[in-house]
């Protein structure tokens, strides 16, 4: 990572851990519920930036893992068992199988193949998840919030607050070392150019599928948090749409930056809570038709922006 | 440890009704350069990709060192000793010179599952890196983008990372297409080092060179040798020159 | 097991695989053709389905309705393509799937904002609301049989055109070979624009089918646009043939595992949970094919491509 990138994350971080006191100070604490959503996202969203920037890989099914990751923690809930030491390392393992199971599969493909078996993947677990009556099926259950010791609580939101913003943190880090170590140049390499990998030696299929389950495994995370913070799963986290809106926050913010995502996130989100508001200001019962404006731009975006809000930022270009 | 590098037995190739392999027969030696001539369309590129593993042979054999490849994977006959370079550049675009050359090195220096290290610092790859980088004469160049490198430099490149992987045979797919006289004449003079350290398979058009460095040549038309032999041989014969000399005397 | 249920589902998966393949006939020529992965083409669907629920209603009849809406559709899919597409063809697959889940996003805001959230009503006349005992004993609805009908008619049509005209050569041409195709002169922009906005009214007709039998409401499209990868992945990229197999493969898959599922999950389950997670579970059996055929034959049943 570049300095100029370092000092942008840790600003992103340090902005971001601002917000309690600040939302504190204003009297408004849905701020500090608001951003610890963006938090959550910017996890899944870095976890698909490591495989998408960095590894070529477009899965198109990302939020599978967000479900996986949360209906493992609800349903440990539902029957009673709400300990997060429970919970976590089994939505560790889940979320690992889980990648590692449709990864196996998708990888022998590539190109469309590859977007359109991870898009199936996701659609599969999704009906699983709506056929799932006891767990509440279309309409998703509540849950309680994780269990731990003593001083850690989950239900307190400002702790809980500072446990996703750590959380994320950690994961920008790995992932940080992961695409500057052996491993990351081999992943990056895949994504430059599969042939030539092959071609020197490198039995890609391997590397691909360890760095697609990581990438699972971050994003499980990011599901059982997400699952503390709403104290609700439902089948909708898997919808593939929302791994549609996963992959827009990544090219938003600026993709294969690690640090991007984080912005993209944040921005998708807010775009997503406020823009429909200011929509309203200027033409009133509008604002619901955001996404009319939205998907215009993201085309836009796409065609145009590429380098996301991370170029605007910082000026400069992705090779 | 006797017999051929490289031994091509029957090899058949088709696509639809194309016949791009047609029944070839080829025998490398140990330490030989040996020179793939033919027109266009003769099935050099087919050869190679069947020879590289990128494409599976509809039937025939190939040995490498005695051992059967032929339905091995490319990653694998990597790691037996069998390199290649490509005829369309084929490097890691968004990474340097150097990067791409420690790439090929790391390949061949045990596992990639280190998630830790950061492996631009990594002296074990950099400097082998760095030391094939100055054998093809791009060490000045090491930290430059491998997108903006020119079209020499990388030809260069792909010898650079063939060479990486230490190879005892290498494959080289016209490593000289596109290339200036200087630069030409720098890269026979690489090959010729090559030569001496490495059995050598080469296509190559410019028969300038070929005559120059070859120690035998297998000439291919419609995908099969009509004729195997030394310069002389070759040159002798009547077969190959109404094929194919005579066509490249008039176009040059 | 009573045989007449069975031939009624055997039926309707017929429909639903017709329907199937008016979407999937599209999509593969364009992504066979172009190698442009189009998310939006749901988005025609439900672009006819509108329009043909609207038509209906201003003209009074049903027929008239749906002859005007099809010319409708291919106009968006014309201009869809001029304004969108093109930009797109040179790009790699993931600035397509984004551009085009932009699209999505567009069209099924830009339908709520002129037609309302709330679903529309698309009726039958009455001439087409009865019911026919093609199977004695067993009366099926006419409307059905009339989507068979037209699903058919249309996969009879499209191969003729395929086979036998210059228009469908060219299309097998670019199909296999989009360079050599350009190549040798042919007008590729002018066949891309056909193309894809044949394939548009395709998919609207399907929408058109589809408005009576489910509703008609933003987002409709969605659901079928996967299944309809689904079915050209299983049947070949490029590949009509493929996709008419693999699409009815898909429909009666769709349909006989909803209702025998759950009888084959009474089993294990309870009624009421074998009941929800029949239908759900038939939904992932299609894929487990896909998954099967991706790992035995990844070019798909019937490939177009050469080499």
């Amino acid at each position: 990572m570049s300095r100029r990138q370092s000092l942008i994350a840790l600003a992103v971080l340090a902005l971001f851990a601002l917000v309690p006191p600040v939302a504190g100070y204003l009297d408004q604490p849905y701020l500090s519920y608001f951003f610890t959503r963006i938090m959550i996202f910017a996890i899944a969203a870095v976890s698909l930036d490591l495989i998408l920037g960095f590894g070529g890989m477009v899965s198109f099914g990302h939020a599978v893992y967000l479900g996986v990751g949360a209906y493992t923690v609800g349903i440990l809930s539902h029957h009673g068992i709400d300990s997060g030491f429970v919970q976590f390392p089994l939505a560790v393992l889940t979320s690992g199988l889980a990648a590692l199971v449709i990864g196996a599969i998708s990888i022998r493909t590539s190109g469309v193949y590859f977007i359109m078996i991870t898009l199936a993947f996701a659609q599969m677990l999704y009906f699983l998840g709506v056929s799932l009556e006891q767990y509440g099926g279309d309409d998703g259950m509540a849950i309680n919030r994780s269990e731990f010791v003593e001083p850690i609580d989950f239900w307190d939101e400002l702790q809980f607050y500072y446990v996703v913003l750590a959380t994320l943190a950690l994961f920008v880090y790995l992932c940080h070392r992961i695409v500057h170590s052996r491993f990351g140049m081999a992943l990056q390499g895949t994504r430059s150019n599969l042939r030539r990998m092959e071609a020197i030696g490198f039995p890609t299929y391997r590397y691909r599928l360890a760095g697609f389950t990581i990438a699972g495994v971050m994003c499980g995370i990011a599901g059982a948090l997400l699952a503390n913070w709403s104290e609700f799963v439902s089948p909708a986290y898997m919808h593939w749409t929302r791994s549609g809106e996963i992959m827009i926050m990544v090219i938003l913010g600026g993709i294969g930056t690690l640090v991007g995502p984080l912005l993209g996130a944040a921005g998708f989100l807010l775009l997503e809570e406020y823009l429909p508001d200011l929509m309203d200001l200027a033409v009133p019962g509008w604002g619901q038709h955001w996404m009319v404006l939205f998907g215009p731009v993201l085309i836009l975006v796409v065609l145009f922006g590429r380098g996301g809000l991370y170029a605007l930022l910082t000026g400069s270009r992705r090779q | 440890m006797s017999g051929p590098a490289l031994e091509i037995q029957g090899l058949y190739k088709s696509f639809g009704a194309l016949r791009a392999t047609d029944g070839l027969d080829l025998q490398v030696e140990r330490g030989e350069l040996h020179a793939v001539i033919g027109p266009n369309g003769a099935g050099k590129t087919t050869l190679i990709a069947q020879l590289s593993g990128e494409l599976a042979p509809d039937a025939g054999r190939i040995r490498f060192e005695g051992r059967d490849i032929t339905r091995m994977t490319a990653h694998r006959r990597s790691a037996l000793g069998l390199a290649r370079s490509f005829q369309i550049t084929s490097v890691f675009m968004n990474f340097s010179a150097l990067d791409n050359v420690a790439l090929a090195v790391q390949a061949h220096d045990g596992h990639s599952f280190r998630f830790w290290g950061k492996a631009r610092a990594e002296r074990r790859l950099r400097q082998p890196a760095l030391a094939l980088l100055q054998r093809v004469g791009l060490a000045e160049r090491a930290e430059v983008p491998a997108a903006r490198l020119s079209h020499g430099e990388h030809r260069q490149l792909e010898i650079a990372m063939a060479l990486a992987t230490r190879p005892s045979l290498l494959l080289l797919d016209e490593p000289m297409a596109g290339m200036g006289p200087e630069e030409s004449g720098r890269m026979v003079e690489l090959l010729r080092e090559l030569k001496a350290e490495h059995t050598v398979v080469l296509i190559e058009h410019d028969m300038d060179v070929v005559f120059e460095l070859a120690d035998r040549i297998t000439v291919l038309v419609y995908g099969r040798a009509i004729a195997t032999g030394s310069r002389e041989e070759i040159r002798a014969n009547a077969e190959v020159r109404q094929a194919y000399l005579g066509d490249e005397q008039a176009g040059g | 097991m009573d045989p007449i249920l069975l031939l009624e589902q055997a039926l309707n998966g017929l429909q639903f695989g017709v329907t199937l393949f008016l979407i999937a006939a599209g999509l593969t020529l364009v992504f066979g053709i172009m190698d442009l992965v189009n998310l939006a083409h749901g988005s025609l669907v439900m672009v006819g389905a509108y329009f043909a629920a609207t038509l209906i209603g201003w003209t009074g009849s049903f027929a008239l309705g749906l002859l005007l809406a099809l010319p409708a559709t291919f106009a968006v899919g014309l201009v869809v393509e001029i304004v969108v597409l093109r930009t797109l063809y040179q790009r790699d697959h993931l600035d397509q799937v984004l551009a085009t889940f932009g699209l999505i996003l567009f069209f099924n805001e830009l339908v709520r904002i002129l037609w309302g959230p709330v679903s529309l009503y698309s009726g039958l006349p009455d001439y087409l609301s009865g019911h026919v005992e093609i199977i004695p004993g067993a009366p099926y609805p006419v409307f059905r049989l009339l989507i068979i009908a037209v699903g058919l008619g249309v996969a009879a049509s499209l191969y003729l055109i395929v086979a036998r005209t210059r228009l469908g050569m060219l299309i097998r041409a670019g199909a296999s070979n989009r360079e050599m195709a350009s190549a040798l002169g042919v007008d590729i922009r002018l066949l891309f624009t056909l193309v894809f906005a044949l394939g548009a009214t395709f998919a609207g007709l399907a929408g058109m089918m589809l408005g009576p039998l489910t509703s008609v409401e933003p987002g409709m499209g969605e659901p079928l646009l996967i299944l309809a990868f689904v079915v050209i992945i299983i049947g070949g990229i490029g590949s009509i043939r493929g996709a008419f197999v693999a699409s009815l493969l898909a429909g009666l898959l769709d349909t006989i595992g909803r209702v025998f599922l759950p009888l084959l999950l009474r089993a294990f389950l309870d009624h009421a949970a074998a009941d929800t997670a029949g239908p759900a579970l038939a939904q992932v059996l299609i894929y487990v094919l896909m998954a099967g055929v991706l790992i035995v034959r990844p070019q798909g049943l019937f490939p177009a491509r050469g080499g």
